[in-house]
This record gives structure tokens, C-alpha cells and sequence, in this order.
């Protein structure tokens, strides 16, 4: 019999079995894939390593600092900062067609940006600065509030509220056109106040951390162990029964699976809302280079693109992929250590927004065509607003949204997960809890902060 | 254990949960909130590991105790005098 049974090996139910772990609970971490990682995975192919999910880490705050998320996960999780060994952004930007704003890890240049190209908002972006909800007040009202509405009063120049948009949703929305006010706040915390970091070995070295760290405390992990369902008894979760049919036995579950998931995991219930579900999912492009991208002129960190003067945040339904929008990224651009030196082959990699259903019922022959087709399209539509890469790249990579689907078990593939969020982490059933995306935060330090939240408040307190 | 001891346990656990604060001239009459940099995850810590270290199981109503040194010190006196130090 566990104390906690945690469903998924990602970010959060690493964290939140860390947490459990170091309190002498018995903790069993289940996950259906052959990896660790969920949303935030890695892999090795001919040879080379690929990242899964990862750009960058935002909520990037130096060693030292005592304030912010990350400082809080590292004492809640006993880490140094070192372990996690992050490198801050060389710099991003933010471009629309005839205008870009460049911003990085402090906020005077978004300032100054602002002020070139928008003078008359600089005192409009003040009070938006002001307006922001501290991470600590954010409660389930202010995930009803309208992002859009609150800029529309707060923000004059229509252009802009789109610019800032951009980024802000690109890492963290999992809702369709607007964006939840608290969302909001907490995506321009993370990206435009404090910024943007990677480790110079990528999500790997974070997720080895935490495994290490969960084993070394007493915590069980068992890989290829997808739950198929949860079983109930008066109201209770006494237990997972697992693809294989063995039953696991849990004082309570803690699920990542997602909401709409989860609940269909669920003995007592025989039909979920599928409505419910996320509906935002993407592909990405990895292109590895012959050079470093700043010998071809891209010195970049991240670059959010829109083509025109109107950001689309929708499922594309219609065709595979919609690039009106979409980012690029290159690992390459990050302050890296000396001793680390430089990584040792270019990458760029390229995101847009797809369509789960297109991707996931084309058959083998067709998958493997249109796979090149939108590689070709996506870089195409990239390289309007930076250097033609092209005559550069040496190998290529690419995932849809069936491979997110596979590594989430995410309906939809859907990234950011369902837009209804429950930031209290509670369901119908009092000691199942939810974990992850659906309970609200998102990206790296969002999602081990959802662990460690969700874990303190339901799972340590008896 | 007696008062300086519970003490000498009190600020081990502390620079256990932030380990970059400089503990060596901590108040003992001030509350932790005005000279560390502890939020309310790191209180739940202090109680956590009371429980992991020496079995001391602290209602949610008596948290408010955990204040200050002094308060902290005098709450856990009782409980923890028949101990011995680890």
C-alpha cells in the first residue's frame, strides 16, 4: 500500500514525489511511456541530441536571489541552484511585419523598446506593470477574468496588446483566442520580469536531477506502467489497476494525466466532456546547422513571429498547420559558461500551431509526406523574419502533434492542456488531486512548482 | 533537550530550507518573516521537518507559534524537553 500514487513522470509528479519522498511517504510514480519527461522529454537520434518541449526555461532568476519561482522550488526541493545550471538568454524578440520589439531578462529594455516604437504607451505599460497579480495572489477569480478586456482598457495601440500577446500565449495558453487574466500574470512574470534560461545540456540535466534526487529519497518509478484506470470505492480512489492488469493499491492519487483525463480514468464515471479538453497543439521543426546560427546572422534567442498585424491563437481545424504565426528558437544563443564553451552544432528549431485530428488520421504514407511538405512551409514561413538558414542545414527533425499526444497521453496533443484550470488541484473525488498543466502552471518551473503546491496542500498535511 | 538546544535544532532545520541565508545573527524576539526570506511554503517546512526529524506532530491551528525564535523555542519546549539531541 502507497501513501501516494502519482500518475505521470513529468516535471510535476517528479516534483510533487520528491516532496512526498523526502517526508518519508511511499511513493510509486507511474508512467505509461518508455521515458521520463512527459511535455518536456528528450531523445538521442543518428547521433545527436534532441530536446522535447523545452526552449528555454522562463521564471530565470540568478543564484542568489531569494524571491520568484524558482528560488522557491529550489529550497522547497532542497536543489542548489548550480544543479540545475542555468545559462541566462543572449535575447528575444517580439516581430510583426514593419515592427519588432526586443526584450530580455531585464525589463528596462521591453521599456525602451516600448518607447521607440510606441511612445505614446510608455505610461499605458505602467499600468499594465501595475496591474499585474502577485504569483502568491492569484486565486480561481482571476482565471475567469479576460486578459484581452483588461489590455483593451489598459493599453491604447491595438498593435501593441498583440505584440505582447504573442510571446505570453506562445508559452502558456491553452485557450483559444483570449487568455485567462491570472494566466496572464503569471506568463509575463515568467517571461517579460524575470526571463529566459537553459541549462547547456538541455531539459535532460533537470529531469536527471529530479530522478536522481526522487530514488535517492526511497521513491519507486516504474517506467511502461500506463494506469487504465482509477479504482473507486465510496467515493474514494483506493488504487490504479495498470495497462497489464496488476492493481496498485494508494491511501490517495495524484494524477498529471490531465483533467479531462483523469476523469475518464475514473471507475465511477462513464462519461467525460470531451469539449473539455485542450484543443491547442503544435509542430516543430528541428533543423541542425553546418555553422552556429550567429554566423549567419541569427544571434537570437527566441523570436516570436506574427505576419500580420493581427495575432491568431487557434486550433488551425481547416489545414495541418497555421503559419501566420510561430517561434523560433535556437539553443545556441544562451550566455553559456566558458568551460561549457559552445554547443557543438547550430540548431534552429521552429514552432507552429497544427491541428491534432488532421496529423492523427492521415495514414502511415501520408503522415510521412506531409511531414516533409510542412517542414518545407514552416521554415519558409520562418525565414520572412530572420536569415535564410536553409543552405546550412545538415539534418532535420520534426514533431506533430500525434508525437505529443504519445509522450502526454494529452487529448489532442493539446500542449498547455485543457482551458479550464483547477488551481486548487481538487476533483469530484476527495483524495484524487491533479497535478500539471490542468491545475494551472505551466512550463518547466511552473510545472514542478504545480507538483510542490499540490503536494504540500492535499498530501502532507495528514 | 533543553531551550539552547531545541535552539541549535530550530536554525539546523532553517538552513536546511534556505540554505543561502545568513542565520548567525538572527533575532530571537523578531519574527523570521521580518529578517528571512520565508513565504508560507517555507513554514509548512519548519513543521515538516519536526515531523520527519523527531515525531512532533503540530496542529494547523498552532502554527501561529512558529513565529519568532523565542515563540517557536517556547512552543516546542515542552513537547521536546524529554528528548535527546540528535
Amino acid at each position: 500500500m502507497y501513501d501516494t500514487i502519482i500518475i505521470g513522470a513529468g516535471m510535476s509528479g517528479l516534483a510533487a514525489g520528491i516532496r512526498l519522498a523526502y517526508f518519508d511517504q511511499r511513493v510509486c510514480i507511474l508512467e505509461r511511456h518508455y521515458t521520463i519527461g512527459g511535455l518536456n522529454s528528450f531523445y538521442r537520434l543518428g547521433g545527436r541530441d534532441y530536446d522535447v518541449g523545452l526552449h528555454a526555461v522562463t521564471n530565470f532568476t540568478p543564484k542568489g536571489a531569494k524571491k520568484g519561482p524558482l528560488a522557491r522550488l529550489l529550497r522547497q526541493l532542497r536543489f542548489k541552484w548550480e544543479d540545475f545550471s542555468l545559462s541566462p538568454q543572449v535575447g528575444s524578440a517580439v516581430r510583426f511585419p514593419g515592427v519588432g520589439l526586443e526584450f530580455g531578462n531585464d525589463i528596462e529594455l521591453l521599456k525602451s523598446e516600448i518607447a521607440r516604437e510606441f511612445p505614446g504607451e510608455v505610461d499605458n505599460f505602467e499600468c499594465l506593470l501595475k496591474q499585474l497579480i502577485d504569483y502568491d495572489d492569484l486565486d480561481q477569480a482571476a482565471y475567469e477574468l479576460s486578459a484581452r478586456k483588461i489590455l483593451n482598457e489598459t493599453i491604447g495601440e491595438p498593435l501593441l496588446i498583440e505584440m505582447l500577446l504573442c510571446p505570453l500565449m506562445w508559452y502558456g495558453n491553452a485557450r483559444e483566442d483570449d487568455m485567462d487574466f491570472a494566466q496572464f500574470c503569471i506568463m509575463f512574470r515568467s517571461i517579460y520580469l524575470e526571463g529566459f534560461a537553459r541549462p547547456f545540456k538541455g531539459v535532460r540535466l533537470i529531469l536527471k536531477n529530479l530522478v536522481r534526487k526522487f530514488r535517492a529519497l526511497g521513491g519507486e518509478l516504474r517506467l511502461r506502467s500506463g494506469v487504465d484506470r482509477v479504482k473507486v470505492e465510496g467515493g474514494r480512489a483506493v488504487g490504479v489497476i495498470l495497462d497489464s492488469g496488476e492493481e496498485v493499491a494508494g491511501r490517495r492519487v495524484l494524477s498529471s494525466a490531465g483533467l479531462v483525463e483523469t476523469l475518464r480514468l475514473c471507475d465511477d464515471i462513464t462519461e467525460v466532456d470531451q469539449h473539455r479538453a485542450g484543443q491547442l497543439s503544435f509542430i516543430e521543426t528541428v533543423s541542425t546547422l553546418d555553422k552556429q546560427p550567429r554566423d549567419i546572422g541569427y544571434n537570437k534567442t527566441i523570436v516570436f513571429f506574427n505576419d500580420s498585424d493581427t495575432f491568431h491563437w487557434r486550433r488551425p481545424r481547416d489545414q495541418c498547420c497555421d503559419l501566420r504565426t510561430g517561434v523560433i528558437c535556437s539553443p545556441n544563443n544562451f550566455q553559456y559558461d566558458d568551460e561549457d564553451g559552445e554547443l557543438p552544432e547550430g540548431v534552429i528549431r521552429i514552432t507552429a500551431l497544427a491541428d491534432f485530428d488532421l496529423w492523427n488520421n492521415l495514414d502511415e504514407n501520408e503522415y510521412r509526406i506531409e511531414k516533409l511538405r510542412w517542414y518545407d512551409r514552416t521554415i519558409a514561413s520562418a525565414v520572412r523574419f530572420i536569415p535564410d538558414y536553409r543552405a546550412h542545414v545538415i539534418d532535420t527533425d520534426m514533431f506533430t502533434p500525434k508525437t505529443i499526444r504519445r509522450f502526454t497521453w494529452h487529448d489532442n496533443g493539446a500542449v498547455y492542456g485543457a482551458p479550464e484550470k483547477h488551481v486548487d488541484g481538487t476533483t469530484h473525488l476527495k483524495n484524487l488531486y491533479l497535478c500539471g498543466t490542468d491545475q494551472g502552471f505551466v512550463g518547466i518551473i511552473g510545472s514542478i512548482l504545480s507538483g510542490i503546491s499540490i503536494a504540500n496542500q492535499h498530501c502532507l498535511r495528514d | 533537550m533543553t531551550p539552547a538546544e531545541i535552539r541549535d535544532e530550530i536554525v539546523d532545520i532553517l538552513s536546511d530550507i534556505a540554505p543561502d541565508e545568513d542565520l548567525s545573527d538572527l533575532k530571537d524576539d523578531v519574527a523570521f518573516r521580518e529578517q528571512l526570506e520565508l513565504d508560507s511554503m517555507d513554514f509548512l517546512d519548519i513543521v515538516m521537518e519536526l515531523r520527519k526529524r523527531h515525531r512532533i506532530q503540530i496542529p494547523e491551528e498552532d502554527y501561529n507559534h512558529l513565529a519568532s525564535m523565542q515563540s517557536t523555542v517556547d512552543y516546542l519546549t515542552p513537547h521536546m524537553k524529554d528528548m535527546q539531541p540528535s
